[in-house]
């Protein structure tokens, strides 16, 4: 008997991803997967991928979304929406969903909620309840959509958001009325073009009258041009709507997200345009992280089957191993497939942790923001008065690691109230989660997503292969460059891992994997946690070290010592989360009746895919490491020694664990699959 | 002034039918392998009397829609994060088997006996709904016996239209043979309707009206009540899929007319 009775379902991924108890939640991800399995899949299955243009075919993508309630996603209940409180982990999900078919399709969805988003996160209270109004389905009419316009064109285009060429000028300020503003922006790439009825649009200031930059709105019914400009020739998510707009308009300076002063004569913004992408992507990354992993749990399910049907239809007859078993006679497609598979899983286990994360993180930093203004405590002075708290921050890493029995409640109660030690734990979190599921999840992802093609043979490279792995590969490429590239991802964790917070708390879970190995020995996080010592080991070093040359090994401009070190980094944080996914099914699943039968079954799959996924990363971990400290190391070099031995006891913590892999692979070979995928193709 | 009707409609879950339903063996009976873990859908029989159910209230202000729904309640769970979102209900739930190869009559009484514990329904006012048969069981035998346990004797099966008219008049078209409609006229409360397709679309999902009927899913799902529900006297010599014989072609240069052309051919071999 298979190992495995069917593919996971929502009872489990509901568990492992813990929502099992936001009915919200679920009824957002059934919506999300009727659009995507109907509407979405029919666009791409009747080729709408093939042209650059907005038609009205691609226009019943927005109905659909309209029809289903996912407009509304983003807004609270006062507002037309149905989720209260933090929708990050709303937002996942549902791109996880459409994603599992398009992600071109899930982009429009949530580019409409990144067009808000410097509005709900940094509007003021009018310019929120009427832009959430306008593009809310409570009034029964069409809804706004929005576009969020920060990229402009080359030689600009790309990384450094810092850098604008997008100008604000006064062009009407009179005595007691409200100023106009001049507004030239030109944008590239922007998301929701053809259709956006308003525009959030980042801009610097070209006159002494006004202080600095800021995010402005602009309307399709304002005076001057509002040119929705050429399509983006894209070679991927076509369902999504992208062009290069230009705007020449005037607008009153009401339209400043956040509004603004009049200090002096000069209009000084209440918010810096960086500081509300700052609010923005911090957040937004995620869901795109998730896109890839949906991408790669999606093709076990045509895998299977193709793999199973290969020889059928030829001379080979019922009862056959070449009719019943297909190419899954041989051990290496099951094998591939395990590693599509667990990269899907370990992606999705980080990715949805970071949202959650996000989601426990908005609150907090609200009222971080509102402490801070009430105690006058702005620029360095908050940041000072952040660093303070490290040493708490530290104390309730340690209560929060602790076994229960050693845990004391005043304290944690005490250092909780505490509202900049909540707020730097989670800074220090969000720093590490969300560039890298950002990175992992779509770099490496789109690595793997090959390696799902591959295994569709010459059909995965047509239009007509189920599942539309073909365009997934191509989609995922760019899923690891939009909303912040690789290197900026990498650059964002260097900066990341160096804080004693981040240090603190990974030492804690070294400690807490080897605690869960000792309970739990099948999961293989003992491996891990030596891993993970190796590459604590490394930081230290590398820190500490220079080349033969006399230059520091670690520092900002030696990206070749640091961006690959960062990629391990991920590996081992997406290992550790996708353990932690297990064992909260363990502990969780004997809940739930419907799993109760066949629960041992799923949970041992699971163990022998965690074992997968330790496995390739201890051997990442050790290759890249050693790539780094032996390739910089001189005869002088200090630590080689104990190196090796933390390089070798890694090695040594897999021993078996190949077998694991041909346990779970040989478990491909019986697990039911339906009769058909439910999605055209 | 509409007439003001107490709508109970009657619906559980079945696999979803793309899945593979092979059927097994186990203790209690046949039953289809994994089918605990199969991604489950309401009864799409059940899902039109619903949608009409519901439609009824928008025309008749202050009535009423209970669906009451037997089936095992993690699974009825799932499938109403779907459901709740498409109309107004409040949900009546029995812990029960569900599966196509457990006795009708178990399932009937099953389903009075929870009917007959809502509290604030006024059976003079009933309409009982249903579908004309399960998607799982295809016998089309639960609603007949239910309604003559309610005493509910105004019965009408594979209804695809029900027109309602002051003072209680109902016209009601039932499917017949070769195409046509049997149109009834009555008169009076309770009758029992067991839908086919009806005429309705799906409604278009509203979160809204999901997060409303939650408040009383959950509180409805945890007080669920048990039913024994067992394959009965019934004795199983084998159960197997029905035969099927697929010839797929894929065309995607053939217009719809040549299609049904060749179709009709194929039907006249």
């Amino acid at each position: 008997m298979s190992s495995l009775p069917t593919l996971p379902g929502d009872d489990i991924r509901q568990i492992m991803w813990r929502y099992s108890d936001r009915y919200d939640l679920q009824m957002a991800v059934q919506s999300a997967r009727q659009v995507a399995r109907t509407t979405v899949a029919r666009l791409v299955a009747e080729g709408e991928r093939n042209n650059h243009e907005w038609n009205d075919k691609k226009n019943e993508l927005l109905q659909s979304y309209d029809a289903s309630g996912l407009t509304n996603l983003y807004m609270d209940p006062e507002q037309g929406g149905f989720i209260e409180g933090p929708k990050n982990m709303a937002m996942a999900l549902v791109a996880f969903e459409i994603s599992w078919v398009d992600a071109g399709a899930a982009t429009c969805s949530l580019a409409n909620n990144l067009a808000l988003a410097p509005i709900h996160e940094r509007g003021t209270r009018e310019q929120v309840e009427y832009y959430m109004g306008k593009a809310s389905l409570m009034d029964g009419g069409t809804p706004w959509r929005g576009a969020f316009a920060l990229t402009e064109p080359l030689p600009f285009v790309g990384v450094d958001t810092g850098v604008l060429s997008g100008k604000i000028r006064i062009a009407e300020w009179e005595e007691g009325k409200e100023p106009i503003i001049d507004v030239e922006k030109r944008g590239r790439f922007i998301t929701n073009m053809d259709f956006a009825n308003f525009v959030t649009a980042a801009v610097d200031s070209d006159d002494e009258r006004i202080k600095g930059s800021c995010m402005i709105t602009l309307e399709e019914g304002d005076e001057g041009t509002y040119d929705r400009g050429a399509p983006t020739l894209k070679l991927v998510h076509q369902l999504s709507s992208t062009r290069d707009p230009v705007f020449r308009l005037k607008v009153p300076a009401s339209r400043i997200i956040g509004g603004y002063e009049v200090v002096d004569g000069v209009i000084v913004p209440k918010y810096q345009h960086s500081d509300v992408i700052a609010a923005v992507f911090h957040r937004t990354r995620i869901p795109v992280g998730l896109m890839t992993s949906a991408k790669l749990l999606s093709a076990i399910e045509p895998v299977i089957r193709y793999q199973r049907q290969r020889f059928r239809g030829g001379d080979s007859s019922e009862g056959t191993p070449r009719f019943d078993m297909g190419l899954q006679m041989n051990e290496d497609v099951t094998h591939r497939l395990i590693d599509v598979w667990v990269t899907g899983e370990a992606g999705s286990s980080l990715g949805f942790a970071a949202a959650r994360e996000a989601d426990q993180f908005d609150p907090i930093e609200k009222q971080k923001d509102q402490y801070c203004e009430e105690q006058g405590l702005t620029g360095r002075k908050q940041f000072m008065a952040i660093r303070k708290k490290e040493a708490e921050v530290i104390e309730y890493l340690e209560q929060l690691y602790a076994p229960e029995s050693e845990k004391d409640a005043d304290r944690i109660a005490e250092l909780e109230s505490d509202i900049l030690v909540k707020f730097a734990l989670g800074d220090a979190r969000a720093n590490i989660l969300n560039p890298g599921t950002k990175l992992w999840n779509t770099g490496y992802g789109a690595t793997m997503m090959r390696e799902a093609v591959t295994l569709m043979g010459g059909y995965g490279t047509t239009e007509d292969c189920p599942g539309f792995l073909g365009q997934k590969w191509m989609d995922a490429q760019l899923e690891a460059t939009y909303e912040g590239p690789e290197a900026v991802q990498r650059r964002h964790l260097t900066l990341g891992v160096t804080s004693k917070i981040f240090r603190k708390e990974y030492s804690l879970m070294i400690a807490e994997l080897e605690r869960i190995s000792a309970e739990q020995p099948d999961l293989g996080t003992k491996a891990l946690a030596s891993a993970m010592k190796l590459w604590e080991f490394t930081l230290d070093h590398l820190q500490q070290s220079s080349d033969a040359n006399g230059k520091k090994l670690y520092h900002n401009k030696r990206q070749g010592v640091t961006f690959p070190f960062m990629d391990t980094l991920c590996w081992l944080i997406a290992s550790r989360y996708f353990a932690l996914d297990i064992v909260e099914l363990k502990e969780k699943g004997p809940l739930n009746p419907v799993l109760a039968e066949n629960l041992e079954a799923y949970i041992s799959f699971y163990e022998k895919l965690s074992k997968v996924q330790i496995a390739r990363t201890v051997g990442e971990v050790i290759r890249s490491c050693g790539e780094i400290v032996f390739g910089y190391a001189t005869e002088e070099t200090e630590g080689i020694d104990q190196f090796r031995e933390l390089q070798k006891q890694a090695e040594e913590s897999v021993i078996g664990f190949k077998l694991a892999k041909e346990q779970a692979a040989e478990a491909l070979v019986g697990v039911m699959i339906p009769e058909a995928l439910d999605y055209p193709a | 002034m509409p007439n003001v009707y107490h709508i109970v409609v009657c619906g559980s879950i079945v696999p979803d039918p793309l899945q593979t339903l092979e059927p097994v063996e186990s203790p209690a009976g046949p039953s289809l392998k994994n089918e605990m873990m199969l991604p489950a859908v309401l009864d799409p029989w059940a899902s039109h009397a619903l949608y009409e159910a519901a439609e009824l209230v928008k025309k008749c202000p202050g009535s009423k829609v209970w669906l009451v729904s037997v089936a095992p309640k993690a699974k009825l769970q799932q499938v109403m994060m779907n459901i709740a979102q498409k109309v107004p209900f409040e949900l009546v739930a029995v812990e029960g088997a569900s599966s196509g190869f457990m006795e009708a009559a178990g399932t009937a009484n099953a389903l009075a006996t929870a009917i007959d514990g809502i509290a604030d329904l006024d059976k003079s006012r009933l309409l009982l709904f249903g579908g004309w048969e399960s998607a799982s069981r295809g016998a089309g035998a639960v609603m007949q016996m239910l309604g003559e346990k309610l005493h509910v004797t105004e019965q009408f099966q594979g209804v695809d239209v029900l027109e309602v008219g002051d003072d209680d008049q109902f016209l009601i078209k039932e499917r017949i043979e070769g195409g046509s409609y049997q149109v009834n006229e009555t008169s009076g409360c309770p009758v029992l309707l067991g839908w086919a397709t009806g005429n309705l679309p799906e409604p278009k999902n509203n979160p809204q009206v999901g997060m409303l009927n939650m408040r009383t899913v959950m509180p409805a799902l945890q007080r669920a009540t048990k039913a024994d529900i067992t394959t009965g006297d019934v004795d199983y010599k084998s159960v197997s899929l029905p035969k099927q014989k697929r010839e797929t072609r894929v065309e995607k240069n053939m217009s719809a007319d040549a299609i049904a052309d060749e179709i009709v051919t194929w039907l006249n071999e």
